[in-house]
């Protein structure tokens, strides 16, 4: 009887052994990649998650930054921020994350690439053209400031001595000058 | 000849060729960025803009794949208030011709978290494709004015209803299919 029930735990211990070894090494790989490299976090504060909110605008609100804006809808998207940096997400990370859902328009300052380069390039190059212009109009309005008046007008050559034809003509040279 | 010994210098014709260039070329992009934004919706009679949605269950859909059916595209988000109601309308219009085959339905979640679209397809028992708006590509296609919005695509393709704010009844929605299927 003895040897029986000896019999029966050693099949019983083998049997356990068989189930549980497979179980547990499924269980183990089961578990994420890294997990016990990244520990829970803690919930990250409010000005943490702000300072994310406020480089991104509300997707469906025309021009209210993420970090202002009442919606419920934005509400829930400050939560996702939270969660995302809860899970060991990086600001950049984020960002990418909201730009693949809702499009560039969320983001505070455009990305730097196709037309939108002109955002960056066009205001400098016109301030530069604009300095060019102001320049060269300020140049010009000092020579004209140079040129003589009349009063010191070369003398007119005699060519003839009729009085007309002489003040026609130094009225024509005086005209030129101006 | 002045007291300097110069003359000041005529504008030379090019300079004006680059500085009325340069304006109009500005002006003509921001008449082209102000063009698409003025854009209104897709005209009923011309052919629904076509698009790919992946549904928050992986399933991959191309419009254009969907020839020959009646479909109907939903515009909605989970913190749409009216879409609440509307989605319960939608589901039991979808149940009226799951069996058919002859309609599609198809839900764009529009700006949304997928976990809170995720529990608004389980509160309202949406079974009908969802899936998520990614880069708002679909609802700029469609030039949608905000949510609830729904669009009908008859069999050829074309636009022949669209639907803006909540139906509020399932026979309102089930009156346009069913007019699209007659044809």
């Amino acid at each position: 009887m003895n040897g029986l029930s000896n019999e029966m735990k050693r099949r019983f211990s083998w049997f356990l052994a068989a189930w549980l070894v497979p179980v547990l090494a499924l269980f183990a790989l089961a578990q994420p990649a890294g997990a016990e490299a990244q520990p829970p976090q803690p919930t990250p504060p409010d000005d943490e998650v702000n300072a994310i909110a406020s480089q991104l605008y509300c997707p469906v609100c025309e021009n209210i930054p993420l970090d202002v804006c009442p919606t419920q809808a934005c509400i829930e998207w400050r939560e996702l921020i939270r969660e995302k940096l809860a899970a060991g997400w990086s600001g950049e990370q984020i960002e990418e994350y909201f730009v693949e859902q809702y499009g560039d328009r969320v983001l505070a300052e455009p990305p730097r690439r196709g037309l939108n380069w002109l955002v960056y390039v066009l205001p400098p190059l016109l301030i530069l053209a604009g300095a060019g212009v102001l320049v060269y109009v300020l140049r010009s309005m000092r020579l004209r400031a140079a040129i003589p008046s009349s009063a010191a007008m070369p003398p007119i050559p005699k060519t003839s001595n009729d009085p007309f034809v002489q003040r026609l003509e130094e009225e024509v040279r005086r005209r030129e000058m101006e | 000849m002045n007291e300097t010994g110069r003359q000041p210098k005529a504008v030379s014709a090019w300079m004006y060729v680059l500085a009325f260039g340069t304006l109009l070329a500005f002006l003509a992009l921001v008449g082209w960025s102000l063009f698409r934004r003025q854009q209104g919706a897709v005209e009923v009679g011309k052919p629904a803009p076509a698009f790919t949605l992946t549904s928050f269950d992986g399933q991959v859909i191309d419009s254009a794949a969907l020839a020959g059916r009646v479909v109907v595209v939903h515009f909605w988000a989970s913190w749409c208030e009216p879409c609440e109601n509307e989605a319960v309308l939608m589901e039991a219009a979808w149940q009226a011709y799951r069996e058919g085959g002859e309609v599609v339905f198809l839900g764009v979640d529009y700006s949304d978290t997928e976990k809170k679209a995720l529990e608004f397809i389980r509160r309202f028992g949406v079974t009908y494709p969802n899936g998520a708006d990614l880069r708002t590509t679909i609802s700029q296609a469609y030039h949608i004015s905000g949510v609830p919005e729904t669009y009908f695509i008859d069999r050829d393709g074309l636009l022949a209803y669209r639907q803006i704010g909540p139906f509020l009844s399932t026979g309102e929605i089930r009156a346009v299919v069913d007019i699209l299927l007659s044809q």
